[in-house]
């Protein structure tokens, strides 16, 4: 009863602030919690419904790297106390034997967040920290760019730091605009991104698949479309036989890869990309989060293009 | 002909055309007579093939083809071996702890050993595991839980398992980025295989396929009764020690190259069993035949049916070996224990 009418009024005074700050002054003073411009409580709406923050985080857990990046990329690191096992960037961060993939409630529970960030539901985890009456924040591997936007404009506005989210989006919206541009004109090479060493790899309605496709590279997985739901297993001979361009290695950690193993593979030494010395190794880390690092993601390969033509011209 | 010499001949035939037809179909296609007419006899490449489609026939179908072969029949062989000694239709090659042993020396590779050594480390570590499973199983159910009945041998495999599976997830849980790999590794791989795998699993599977042939028809003996066969002079436990350690040879073998490949070593040897009584001087080398034959076949599927995808290879025996699997139950009745 109480909640929905704090809920209420928060959603009318947000209604209030979002018209504008013309002539009427604000309806309430500013209060402390609201440093940043936000107006606590705040009501969200997330993949598991809707979620109130009653007050400005300052113990925040994170159980995703990706958020963990993006929390520390807008400003709010000094509001989060614990980060899980995984969380390995930026330096520094509060790394903690949390797991993401195993989360213990209990564990969390420990660290008196009033906020967990988490990427994978293995069931009732935003359920039962609800009913520790901890906010649980789902932000789960985004499908495409706009939605790691999204996700960082909406920890941006549940942390308070509004602006400096807007801004860290403008620019990564401006780098990549410019890394696209400077490869742009040019298609037709092609490439295969490996995900381990059994040759799981991505198609282009992946995340990751369509950072590949904005710089022009054609993705041999993409054959495979039906299968593996955008992460298909390739058949070697059939890697062989398309005869990649590029080859980007984001095994190099999990599976101990790197051009020089990929060279040994039997029948591999023939493909064009272990040929030219195009087998190019990347920071597994960057390659499979979604967070501002993106970003390095995309120069890495758009300069891997850049040097691949150079090589041809 | 006899009926056995039949069985025998058929076998032969359908190695045969398995093998050929693994050789000649996959995701890139090549045609035939080229293929063939290099391969058999192996001279000078013609034309029509190009040098990548020749290093695909050599150097990827030709290892897998042999290396499916070979696990095929080595799980056959040593679930027809592992069925004969513990007189229960649905013993598997995997009964006395040798998965679970070879997924905790994998997983131990995978984590702790050197990334540079993988491709060799972890078969070998697996293959080690799975011996020791076996080994660990036979000490328990011998010693601990006292006398040699084979109910105290299961018991063991059992309580061994569980235990060498537990210490398995504990590691693979304190270490969560290596889970991918070792994932993929119990899935069962013979999506990279090549000659080094053929090198690691053709001594052992030859070996402790020639020791089940080589007693095949002590097996038909036990299969009467254990007193009966004491009685004809024969050491039941030493026939089982002799019979545990060939079967877990080969078992050790297949899982080092190819993971878990669950089921094959119960739907091939009752199959035959249909198929041509069931006395093991039949049983078993037919189960070396369908069973290198089935594999190569399931491979083919496994490579084609989604090409240029793959499915796991472990993931379908289990699709059509579950179904298979009850049929035999069912079949076996109150036998089974």
């Amino acid at each position: 009863m109480f909640h929905g009418f704090v809920g209420g009024l928060a959603a009318v005074l947000l209604l209030l602030a979002s018209c504008g700050e013309s002539a009427m002054p604000p309806a309430v003073p500013a209060s402390p919690s609201s440093a940043g411009g936000v107006v606590y409580p705040l009501m969200l709406d997330t993949p598991n419904g809707p979620l109130t923050i009653e007050d400005r985080p300052q113990r925040i857990v994170s159980l995703s790297p990706t958020a963990t990046e993006m929390l520390f990329e807008i400003g709010a690191g000094d509001q989060v106390v614990a980060v899980d096992d995984q969380s390995n960037y930026p330096e520094g961060v509060p790394t903690t034997d949390l797991s993401g993939y195993e989360p213990n409630v209990e564990a969390i529970a420990s660290y008196e967040p009033d906020l967990v960030v988490y990427a994978t539901e293995p069931g009732d985890l935003g359920s039962s920290l609800e009913g520790l009456g901890i906010p649980a924040l789902l932000q789960p591997a985004a499908a495409t760019l706009e939605e790691a936007y999204g996700q960082i404009e909406q920890l941006g506005e549940v942390t308070d730091h509004v602006a400096e989210a807007t801004d860290v989006v403008a620019e990564m919206r401006t780098d990549i605009d410019a890394i696209v541009a400077t490869v742009s004109g040019d298609e037709g090479l092609t490439f295969y991104h490996e995900l381990d060493d059994t040759y799981y790899s991505v198609t282009s309605s992946t995340f990751t698949g369509q950072l590949y496709e904005m710089v022009g590279l054609v993705n041999i997985a993409d054959e495979a479309k039906g299968a593996g739901g955008g992460y298909p297993q390739l058949s070697a001979e059939y890697i062989i036989d398309a005869d990649p361009d590029l080859i980007f290695l984001a095994d190099t950690k999990c599976c101990g890869q790197s051009p020089s193993t990929v060279s040994r593979r039997p029948g591999w030494a023939g493909i064009s990309a272990v040929e030219r010395g195009d087998v190019i190794p990347l920071e597994e880390d960057v390659a499979q989060r979604w967070g501002p690092r993106v970003v390095e993601f995309l120069e890495r390969i758009a300069g891997a293009v850049d040097e691949a033509k150079a090589a041809a011209a | 002909m006899t009926r056995r010499t039949r069985a025998v001949v058929l076998g032969v035939v359908v190695l045969i055309v398995a093998f050929i037809a693994g050789l000649l179909v996959g995701p890139v296609p090549i045609a035939p007579a080229d293929a063939l007419g290099w391969l058999f006899p192996f001279g000078e490449r013609p034309p029509g093939l190009s040098e990548q489609q020749a290093t695909i026939l050599t150097d990827l179908r030709l290892p897998r083809v042999i290396v499916a072969g070979l696990v095929g029949a080595a799980l056959s062989a040593s679930g027809a071996g592992y069925q004969a000694v513990f007189r229960n239709p649905l013993a598997d090659p995997y009964l006395l702890g040798a998965a679970a042993g070879a997924g905790l020396g994998a997983t131990l590779a995978v984590v702790f050993g050197p990334s540079s050594a993988f491709a060799f480390a972890v078969p070998l570590a697996a293959f080690v595991g799975a011996l020791a499973g076996v080994g660990l199983a036979y000490g328990l159910g011998r010693s601990g839980l006292g006398g040699r009945s084979t109910t105290s041998l299961i018991l063991g495999g059992v309580a061994v398992a569980s235990f060498l599976t537990a210490i398995q997830t504990l590691i693979q849980q304190q270490r969560s980025d290596t889970l991918r790999q070792v994932y993929s590794w119990i899935l069962g791989r013979l999506g990279t295989t090549g000659w080094d795998d053929a090198r690691i699993a053709l001594p052992s599977v030859v070996i402790a396929v020639t020791i089940l042939w080589l007693v095949r028809r002590l097996l038909d003996v036990i299969e009467v009764g254990e007193l009966e066969a004491e009685s004809l002079g024969l050491h039941v436990g030493r026939l089982r020690i002799v019979v545990v350690v060939a079967a877990s040879l080969a078992t050790a073998a297949a899982v080092s190259v190819a993971g878990l490949i669950a089921f094959v070593g119960i739907i091939v040897p009752h199959t035959v069993r249909l198929l041509a009584g069931s006395s093991y001087r039949q049983v078993l080398p037919l189960s070396v035949l369908f069973g290198a034959s089935f594999l190569i076949l399931v491979d083919l599927v496994a490579r084609t049916a989604m090409a240029p995808a793959e499915i796991p290879i472990g993931v379908l025996t289990a699709f059509l070996g579950a179904p298979f699997f009850v049929f035999a139950l069912r079949r076996s009745g109150g036998r089974a224990a």
